[in-house]
């Protein structure tokens, strides 16, 4: 008898500690560090949000309080010509992404949280403007999320560009959790789709539903920071923030309702619980699923051969656990996890370069380039 | 003189909202705080204000704040970079300012300073924050 009881309270507190601990397979290992070598590329920027490249030696780079650079040769240079930023918790300037045809139009691309007219707060928006030199002209405003709240979370939101013509810019569900990310109605917790003009296609999801917002293109997001399209499938994914747990990788289809705050696999801050579902009907289970969370920024495949046999796999940054994870991915499922850059701060962001390498924008340096021996 | 009393007392009502909106409470300060602090803080410095050993210094029975409390605002108002110790421990990371307008700056100070085994009797005002500077 007394076995027994003795027995069961193993059982119990074994099945109670596993409960507390459980992280979601498959478990992150940490190689050997001393063979990932970094090389700065530019130094002294505190947020390093948003990059891309004009060339091999020409990266545009903003820092989240308002700045855009323009870094030649590791030298960076203020681009003028930015509109007013409105800098508020996580909001301020965030990514840039140039036009698929920067060479011949130099227009470029950049989200921003702004406060232009109405209530009081900002919300994030969409610009697009014309680079000259160390420049920026033609600035037109091609979407804004609304209304403006003063709440700081969750403004997303990264640029990337299908190869059909479009541009798809996501917001965060902007600190409003049970308005936003379910009613097609409502800016914030939403993916959209637009043409490179800034004009809404056709054939978006809800074009032809009343009292839907046209751009949209997936909604039921929690906080999207990381966007990048498959090198070969050409299709879009995405990272965003769960709360304590719960973040996750999405394939962005359209139309599609990826579930938050009504499906999650995480709970409060505080530790109450959101939802007691982790699935529902017409609702999207992520690719793969974080916890504990590691607060994903940043994400980008590896196309090329320089890294021998990561070529494939998935990288995105850790802002919490201050690492670049990788990912291995095979059938369409994450097989293994990996910390490189383990402890060198907090990754903001991830992207390969013209020349296949991989460079890490780490808050407190600058952007890095990453190389395996 | 009948017709004068519903003036009188609309304008004592009307003093009153006035000096009520002009001082809030410091019960409503903390309360407001709080607000903030789940806001633009709780990720990092986490609900129980105990931040991350090694990577973000504690709030909760912080040397720091309590010897530094000009410090703090001036790291709420403008942001906090560069090594400080705090309970014998060095910390080395970026705190960007968060936009927040100085009336919320005195209300989460209150919160903070007034929570997690924190006492601070005195109340940080507006006016105290839009009184320092970089």
């Amino acid at each position: 008898m007394e076995n027994r009881f003795l027995k069961s309270l193993i059982i119990g507190v074994f099945s109670l500690t596993s409960c507390i601990s459980q992280e979601n397979p498959p478990e992150v290992k940490t190689p050997d560090q001393t063979k990932f070598i970094t090389e700065t590329v530019v130094d002294g920027i505190d947020i390093p949000w948003g990059m891309d490249f004009i060339s091999e030696n020409e990266i545009l780079v903003t820092e989240k309080k308002g700045t855009l650079y323009r870094v030649t040769n590791g030298e960076k240079a203020e681009v003028s010509g930015l509109p007013e930023i409105y800098k508020r918790g996580q909001g301020g300037l965030l990514d840039v992404a140039l036009h698929p045809d920067y060479k011949n139009n130099k227009i470029i691309y950049f989200t921003a949280g702004v406060h232009i007219e109405g209530d009081e707060g900002g919300n994030t928006a969409l610009y697009c403007g014309e680079l000259n030199e160390n420049s920026l002209s033609n600035i037109k405003l091609l979407y804004k999320g609304n209304p403006n709240t003063k709440k700081g979370q969750h403004w997303g939101s990264r640029i990337v560009f299908d190869n059909k013509g479009h541009l798809f810019f996501g917001i965060g569900d902007r600190g409003n959790r049970d308005a936003n990310p379910q009613d097609l109605n409502r800016d914030g917790g939403k993916i959209y789709r637009l043409n490179l003009d800034g004009s809404i296609p056709e054939d978006n999801p809800f074009a032809d539903q009343e009292g839907a917002l046209k751009a949209l293109y997936s909604y039921g997001h929690r906080n999207p920071q990381g966007m990048t399209v498959h090198p070969e499938t050409g299709e879009i994914w995405e990272n965003e923030h769960g709360p304590k747990g719960g973040d996750e990788i999405n394939i962005i289809q359209k139309g599609k309702n990826y579930g938050w705050p009504v499906i999650t696999y995480g709970i409060n801050y505080s530790g109450t619980s959101i939802t007691d579902k982790t699935s529902m009907p017409g609702m999207e289970q992520p690719f793969y699923y974080w916890v504990p969370s590691i607060a994903p920024s940043g994400m980008a495949f590896s196309s090329s051969d320089v890294y021998g046999d990561w070529k494939g796999d998935l990288f995105i940054g850790s802002l919490k656990f201050e690492y670049l994870e990788r990912l291995v991915i095979k059938k369409n499922k994450v097989v293994k996890r990996e910390k490189i850059l383990d402890g060198l701060g907090r990754v903001r962001n991830v992207k390969e370069g013209p020349d296949g390498y991989l460079y890490i924008a780490i808050e407190g340096k600058g952007i890095l380039k990453l190389i395996n021996q | 003189m009948i017709k004068i009393i519903p003036g009188i007392i609309s304008l004592i009502l009307v003093f009153q909202g006035f000096n009520l909106y002009q001082k809030k409470t410091f019960k409503q300060s903390i309360l407001d705080g709080q607000e903030i602090y789940y806001d633009f803080c709780v990720r990092c410095h986490l609900p129980s204000g105990i931040g991350e050993q090694g990577r973000v210094p504690p709030l909760a029975e912080s040397d720091y704040l309590i010897n530094n409390i000009e410090m703090s605002i001036r790291g709420l108002k403008y942001g906090l970079s560069g090594p400080i110790v705090v309970n014998g421990e060095e910390y080395n990371g970026v705190m960007q300012d968060q936009g927040l307008d100085d009336d919320e700056i005195a209300d989460v100070m209150n919160y903070i300073l007034n929570n997690w085994g924190n006492e601070y009797k005195e109340m940080v005002t507006e006016e105290q924050v839009a009184s320092i500077n970089e």
